[in-house]
This record gives structure tokens, sequence and C-alpha cells, in this order.
């Protein structure tokens, strides 16, 4: 069964272009994770599917309705930006607020409980830390009991004991039939957690494939090195850079090319191999191959 | 539905109770221009004194509903928490009436302390009748200006929209007639009056405390700024996508 669909959908803010004829499914119980860096189109995509903006053509479907519609959004839960929380309001008033949306929500302890956040009950949110801010944020994704969350960044910035808990907790989600829609722009994240990566760069879905696939596109290194002579045509290379006798060579296989570099007998030095940011991994995706 | 409606009324509230500041400032306008306009130039006359006061509540009616909407809205609108409350299973309606209700509550805190200067430092008088007609009328004329503020806090952002209530607010409420008594405008203010939400307001609100006749077809115009303004905020919440930029 598809709980989310969206289906040749653009999406444009004035005349910049966010999202460009986008399809989309999500069947029920998987744990998809959507990579891609800042700007990508990501929040778009999530934002067209929880119903808070329109797409400007093509269609979108949560639970099989237009998610504008309130009753569509009954099963949904999602992350607020932990920035947003209402500042004045206690954690417990939070929780009460998005409780009294729900037919049937989470008692309002268990789900304290459940995110280690109990003792934060009587707390007002402007005075919490970032951690504590993105736990709440988390938290309120499940109040209503929801079939399918969609949660964004949900532990950017947490410590590794507080990151490893929420993790646990949305797999023991996902292991009890969730469906769980994750967006970052950290490749590990998404690795801890999901099975399906859709990658989207530019407005584009660039790849929909297993983790392990996504990596080897996405894991691009960069290779330094200062040379005088030029460089021979070399396999695998997808980005060159030049700055006066060093050059940066943007690689998914920095082993075989090392070895490539070798063999052809090159005379470098000062190599340098070094994994890149995701958005350099983006611009090599997207850009043409260029000859060196 | 209607509980929903409660609970966003209720932690509206909780938020502006928090920064007490908020219900001071919406209390301070309308009484100090009662001190400063009513009180000395026709306090001790009880009938100008009476309809005065009753143009000032309406004044400050307009201008707390038109600054609280049109600039609150507009302001939550652009916090990352409103794109939020979009995605839970509720539509306009129960966030709509929340603000309402909030709003109600506020505006007649605003207004206690001008009836209290009305009742001791002013001749103004009213019948018991009169003043629980008053304060019908008053909650009453608040829907009309409710919804010209959702209207604006919901169409435009933060900066337009404090803009745009200082520039509607000012040629309203004299072109309303609220700066004169009833019959003492200017002969173009008195034809056009009754038809401005501000006009209308006003004649309701004379009519409660005094011998001011009820005027139908300035009442029939009154719900038709009513049923259009009510169609312009629904309508601009619709269009509404929170911030532009992702």
């Amino acid at each position: 069964m598809t709980l989310a669909r969206a289906v040749e959908v653009t999406r444009r803010y004035g005349d910049k272009l966010a999202l460009d004829r986008v399809s989309f499914d999500v069947e029920a119980g998987e744990l998809v994770g959507l990579l891609g860096p800042n700007g990508a189109g990501k929040s778009t995509l999530v934002n067209l599917l929880t119903g808070i903006r329109r797409p400007t053509s093509g269609r979108v479907e949560l639970f099989g309705a237009d998610p504008r519609v309130p009753s569509a959004r009954r099963e949904l839960g999602v992350t607020p930006q932990e920035t947003g929380l209402p500042a004045s309001l206690r954690v417990g008033e939070v929780v009460d607020f998005v409780s009294a949306h729900y037919d049937n929500p989470l008692p309002k302890g268990e789900l304290l409980e459940r995110f280690g956040l109990s003792d934060l009950v009587r707390r007002q949110t402007g005075g919490l830390s970032g951690g504590e801010k993105r736990r709440v944020a988390v938290a309120l994704a499940f109040v209503g009991r929801p079939r399918m969350i969609f949660l964004d960044e949900p532990t950017t910035g947490l410590d590794v004991q507080a990151r490893r808990m929420l993790w646990d907790g949305i797999r023991s989600y996902s292991a009890e039939g969730g469906t769980v829609v994750l967006t970052s722009h950290y490749l590990e994240e998404i690795e801890a957690l999901a099975r399906r990566v859709v990658v989207i760069g530019g407005g584009r879905v660039l790849a929909d494939d297993t983790v392990g696939a996504v990596r080897g596109l996405v894991a691009v290194r960069r290779v330094s090195l200062t040379v005088r002579a030029p460089l021979p045509e070399l396999s695998g290379v997808t980005g060159v850079e030049r700055e006066g006798d060093r050059v940066h060579l943007l690689t998914g296989d920095a082993d075989q090319l090392v070895r490539d570099l070798v063999t052809y007998e090159i005379g470098f030095h000062d190599l340098e191999v070094r994994p890149t940011s995701l958005e350099e991994a983006f611009l090599a995706l997207t850009r043409e191959p260029s000859p060196v | 539905m209607t509980s929903l409606a409660l609970t966003h009324a209720r932690f509206q509230l909780l938020e502006t109770i928090r920064i007490p500041i908020a219900v001071f400032g919406s209390a301070f306008f309308p009484s100090a221009a009662m001190l400063a306009f009513v009180v000395p130039f026709v306090g001790d006359n009880a009938e100008y004194a009476t309809y005065a006061t009753v143009s000032m509540i309406t004044f400050s009616v307009m201008t707390t509903n038109l600054f609280q909407h049109g600039v609150g809205v507009s302001e939550d609108r652009a916090q990352p928490w409103d794109p939020y409350v979009r995605t839970l299973p509720a539509g306009a309606m129960p966030r709509f009436a929340g603000r309402i209700l909030s709003g109600l509550c506020l505006m007649a805190v605003s207004l206690v302390p001008v009836v209290l200067i009305a009742a001791f430092l002013t001749e103004a008088t009213v019948t018991a009748a009169g003043f629980a007609l008053a304060a019908v009328t008053t909650f009453l004329i608040a829907i009309p200006f409710i919804l010209m503020g959702l209207a604006i806090g919901y169409s435009m952002p933060q900066k337009a929209a404090i803009v745009v209530a200082q520039v509607l607010f000012f040629p309203l409420a004299f072109l309303g007639g609220l700066m004169t008594g009833p019959g003492m405008a200017p002969g173009i203010v008195e034809d056009l009056a009754p038809y401005l939400p501000t006009g209308g307001a006003a004649r309701l609100m004379w009519a409660a405390v005094g011998d001011f006749s009820y005027d139908f077809r300035s009442i029939a115009a009154l719900v038709a700024w009513t049923f259009v303004l009510g169609g312009l905020a629904v309508w601009a919440y619709r269009r509404d996508e929170g911030r532009r930029f992702s």
C-alpha cells in the first residue's frame, strides 16, 4: 500500500525551480531516507507531502488523499524545527496542545517517558538546550500514534547517547510496522536507519536505491597532488580543480586512482586523500565529467 | 471542533500572558486616548461623554484587533512553529476561532480601564440594560475587525502588515465618524460613515447607549462587510504557504 506519493511534481518559488518533475512513492512499512545538500529540494518535497504547500504542477497524495485536507493528516506525524517551539510554553503544554488535535493520542506521561523528557515537563521550551529541543520536536511526531512520520534532520546536534536513544526509538517504531521518511544531509544518519535512500539534488531525484548503492555514488573522495606535467586521461575522475601546480581530483574510487597515478609513473608529491562533503559529492554527481 | 478552538484560544492566551507587557500595551492606548481627548473636552456633558466613550471603545476595538491579528498573525507566520501546526489534522476553522476567542479576551481586558475612566472621570451615564447591550454589541462589532486583521495577517509579510494596519486605521476612524459625535461630522463623512465598518459599528454602539436609532441599511452594510472580510480572511489563509523560501 502506498502511503505517500508524488507524481511528476514541480514546485516553483517565483522563478526559482525547487522541484523539477519529481516522482516519489513511500510504501507502508518502509524506512526511507531523503538525502541531499541544503537547498536541494528535500524540504520542499516534504512540505508538499505534509500539506504545508501545494505543488505548482503534478499531484501529491497522502494516505490516498490530498494532504491539504485535514482528515488526510490524521495518521501523520511530523517534527517541527526545534528552533520553532513556542518559547513561552512549557514542554507539557506543547504536548497537550498537539495531543488535542488527535482522536487517540499517546498519554503524555508515556510519550515523555519514551523520549526521556519526563524531567522537562515543567520547563519552558525557550530555556531548553538544543539537544533537549530536538528530542521534544521528535517526540511531537509520535503524539498522535501515526502510521507514517516525517523526521527532518532528527539527530543533528545531539550527543552520541541521545542520538543512539533516538535512533533506537525510530527503529522500534519501524519494527512495529510504522513508516518513516527521514531527511538529512548526513549520509551517516541515513545509513544508520534507512534501507532505501532517495538522493535529491537540484530539484530532481538523482538516485533511488539501497543505502549501499547510494554510498558508492556519493562517497566521493578528493585526491589532491602537486604535479608539473599534464595528467593523462584517468578513469573514474568526476571533477578536476587546479590551483597552480596543485590539482584536486574528485573520484568515487580513490584507491584505483592512486594505483593509476603510480602505474602511469606520474611525478607527483604531497598526495592527500580526503572525504568530500555531501555538497561537493553532489556537484560532482551533477556535473558533466570534464577531460583532464 | 469547538474544544479544539478552545485549546487554540487557551494556548494563545497563555503565550500572551507569559509576556505581560503585551497585555499592558494593548490596554494603554485606549485609556490614554480617553484621558487626553474625552475627559478634558466632553467629560462634563453627559450625552456627549457617553457617545464619545462608546466611540472610543469602537476605536479601540478596531485598533486592538487590527494590530493584534494583522501584525500578530504575520509575525506568527514567520515562526517555524506555524508550518508545523499546519501539518496537524485540523483545518483553518479551529485556529481562526481560537484566535478570535483569545483576541476577544484581550480586547475585553484593554476596555476595562476605558469603562472605568468614563465612569469615574466623566459625566457619561448608561442604564444597566444599556450597559449590557453595549457589552454584547462590543463583541459583535469586534468580528469584522478581527476578520480584517486576519485577512491582513495572512496575506502579507510582517513589515507590510504593520504599514497596512497603520494606514487603514486612521481613515477608517475618521471617515467612520469616530472622531466626532453623532450627526456632527462633515457632510461627506455623514453620508459615507454608515456604510463603513467603523461607522456601522459606531452606530450600533450609539444606539445601545443613547437615543440614537438603529439604521438598518447601516447594519446590512456591516453584515456585508463581515462576510466580505471573512471571505478574504479564509482566502488569505488558504493561499498562505508560510514563508516563501525553504
